[in-house]
């Protein structure tokens, strides 16, 4: 299979490249500029037949793109932080018209004060905003969702985001396999558009007023789409194995979690320092696993209950934070699981946030506080800002 | 009732109907007009894109639309960055854009999704050159939301945001020349249109059809809800605007500006004849009369020098 080695960000392009997307419009924010920059070289050296639509803001981008996929194109955008709280109103439109634009996003912290490193909190604000959410935790998993994303998003007529961290991915240059073109042609076929505006002889109207008579069921069809989603996404996770050899079948990617006593979940690339940090604490002595939570749009409920019934504790490890609250996959976690059996301690770790280093040993701490806390059988505290300077 | 073929051949409007009865505007609205004859002068093979405005009530419910052509409601300020977008798609698609037998690719924005929420768009629209036209319906205000003042609004204008008190607290701004912002981007086809001049509109459509790159049309579209002015008084209104060089009509080309006033040699109507048959101006003193009366033959003047030196 060919490899190359390419950053996070060129990785998303070469995704967007292989995936044949017709119409690209996009803005430049860092760190996400270098995957439009990547697009724009394809387009100039004829490596793809892109239309590239130069906008003059994040939110015309999106706009662009809900035009684009409307009109029956496969369309892709890329943004980071500012810039996707500024489409925010269009994630909306693209959700409620039922158009699969993909885009990526580089997690990267708002501002003030300013920032440019990685924080998850611009994309999970997005949460409500009808688009499915994949979490990458390397290069070649942000080229395999965004691949994956054209094709669950086409199925089930959703918008998709992947995402993935600023700089610790974007800007970091590792091994990505990608397949022939052939193969990914046969994967992942010309769109079929659930609509399109250009049957000029039955004409349609889209995103008309509905009236209170109407407008419920409307979104009733989006939450139906989402639960189709949870299927189509195993089933494309699966096949995606199959065919390139890296499955994705799993909403919740397990490791080491058979027999363990506690657990670290967490989404993104924080990820990948974690399960490091589970094979040196076995070697310790600790019967530790990591969850790795891919979807987070749709919530894997069902995997997640399986997993807290049989774990005595769940440390949640969040890169993000909703002020006056706790953490959001914390809070979203916590909430699966009240009406079920499943009641492990649950202790909320606010990490790494604005690109705070998160590294082994800040996990070897967590893991020793989770072992304190599940043997005296109470929390010391709920919620831990983890690095603050006390 | 048949119209006979040789009646048909004469008249340059269309008798093709493409916006159909049943429609929710209010009665005398020249917005409704205005999109009647924009969808006579394309046809069916029209995407239309709509923000937030009155047309996105008037074309009606879901399930329902009076209009017969594809029709893309979006968002208040991306009607420029939505038809970038739908143009770019038909290009990957291989769509013929523009042009008599292309695709008619059509903004349809009221003053405030253009003058004022939706600018940045519509210049992004106009300098990228994409093959779409942009029509602002200008009827000097937010109408849709009940009547509040937009940087399109007149001098003197009541509204409800602007009201006439004891203060007399009226609009105090001239209306935003949007034409001119539009013509700063040089692009090949600007022009103004009336209501109450369909075949001139209609000419400036087939124009604006025929030259590729973006175009842009400023239709003067009266209301009478928010103009408080009687329901059969739109195209008079409209046809005073034009007479008094409220609202003058012209063309650019290219470079090149061209007025096409009903009778170019006759001097304007005094401004009164617009303004007294409309509730929105009776705030205005004699004194802020004559403040936008010198500002309309001012522009005015203006319009016929630009049209002189670059004629």
């Amino acid at each position: 299979m060919p490899k190359k080695v390419v950053s996070g960000n060129y990785a998303a392009a070469y995704a967007a490249k292989h995936a044949r997307v017709e119409v690209v419009a996009a803005y430049p924010i860092t760190p996400q500029t270098s995957i439009i920059e990547k697009i724009a070289e394809f387009i100039a050296n004829g490596e793809a037949e892109i239309q590239y639509v130069p906008v003059e803001s994040e939110h015309s981008a999106m706009a662009a793109c809900i035009g684009a996929a409307a009109t029956g194109a496969r369309a892709f955008t890329a943004t980071s932080a500012q810039g996707l709280a500024l489409m925010h109103e269009m994630l909306h439109w693209a959700s409620g018209a039922r158009l699969p634009v993909v885009m990526v996003d580089v997690n990267r912290a708002m501002a003030p004060p300013w920032s440019v490193w990685d924080d998850q909190t611009d994309s999970l604000s997005q949460r409500d905003t009808g688009w499915m959410q994949f979490y990458a935790e390397n290069n070649q998993e942000v080229y395999d969702g965004v691949l994956m994303a054209f094709k669950i998003a086409e199925t089930v007529n959703l918008p998709a985001m992947i995402v993935e961290s600023a700089f610790i991915l974007s800007h970091t240059y590792d091994i990505v396999d990608m397949p022939p073109q052939e193969e990914i042609d046969e994967f992942l076929p010309p769109r079929k558009p659930l609509y399109t505006l250009t049957d000029f002889d039955n004409p349609i109207a889209v995103g008309a007023l509905g009236t209170p008579a109407d407008y419920y069921e409307f979104r009733y069809k989006i939450e139906k789409a989402m639960e189709e989603a949870r299927k189509v996404i195993k089933e494309v996770g699966k096949e995606f194995g199959e065919r390139f050899g890296r499955d994705y079948s799993q909403m919740i990617e397990l490791y080491k979690t058979d027999d363990a006593e506690f657990i670290f979940m967490g989404m993104g690339s924080l990820m990948g320092t974690v399960k490091e940090a589970v094979d040196l604490l076995r070697k310790e002595g600790y019967k530790v696993g990591a969850a790795k939570v891919r979807w987070f749009r749709p919530f894997p409920k069902k995997e997640l209950y399986e997993l807290a019934k049989n774990v005595e504790g769940i440390a949640v490890l969040d890169r993000n934070f909703s002020f006056g609250q706790e953490g959001i996959l914390f809070n979203e976690a916590k909430g699966v699981l009240y009406n079920t059996d499943a009641h492990p301690i649950m202790k909320n770790y606010i990490v790494g946030l604005g690109g705070r280093d998160f590294t082994v040993s800040d996990i070897k701490i967590i893991a020793k506080n989770m072992k304190e806390i599940i043997e005296k059988g109470k929390l010391d505290r709920e919620i831990e800002w983890y690095h603050l300077k006390r | 009732m048949e119209i006979p073929e040789n009646v048909k051949k004469r008249l340059s409007i269309p008798f093709e109907e493409n916006f159909f009865a049943g429609h929710t505007a209010c009665q005398g609205c020249g917005a409704a007009l205005g999109l009647r004859y924009v969808l006579k002068a394309y046809g069916k093979k029209t995407i239309l894109a709509i923000p937030a405005c009155c047309s996105t009530i008037i074309a009606g419910p879901w399930p329902y639309s009076a209009i017969n052509a594809n029709l893309f409601h979006t968002a208040f300020e991306t009607t420029g960055a939505v038809i970038s977008g739908i143009e770019a798609a038909l290009k990957a698609k291989g769509y013929k854009v523009k042009g008599e037998d292309g695709v008619m690719v059509v903004g349809w924005a009221g003053d405030g999704g253009t003058a004022d929420i939706g600018l940045q768009a519509l210049s992004g629209f106009l300098e990228r050159g994409h093959d779409a036209l942009y029509i602002m319906y200008d009827n000097e205000a937010y109408m849709n939301t009940g009547i509040q003042r937009s940087s399109s609004t007149p001098y003197g204008a009541w509204t409800t945001n602007t009201p006439g008190g004891k203060k007399h607290f009226v609009e105090k701004r001239h209306k935003k020349k949007v034409i001119d912002i539009v013509i700063a981007h040089k692009i090949p086809y600007a022009a103004t249109a009336s209501i109450a001049f369909p075949e001139d509109f209609i000419r400036k459509l087939k124009k604006a059809q025929k030259i590729p790159g973006p175009s842009f049309i400023q239709l003067f579209a009266p209301c009478p809800t928010g103009w408080r002015s009687p329901t059969d008084k739109s195209i008079e209104l409209a046809r005073l605007a034009v007479q008094t060089a409220y609202f003058p009509l012209f063309e650019y080309e290219n470079g090149k500006y061209k007025i096409n006033m009903p009778n170019p040699k006759k001097e304007p109507k005094p401004i009164e004849e617009f303004l007294k048959l409309q509730g929105r101006f009776k705030y205005m003193t004699k004194e802020d009369i004559q403040i936008l009366q010198e500002w309309v033959l001012k522009e005015w003047e203006e319009l016929k020098k630009k049209a002189e030196i670059f004629g």
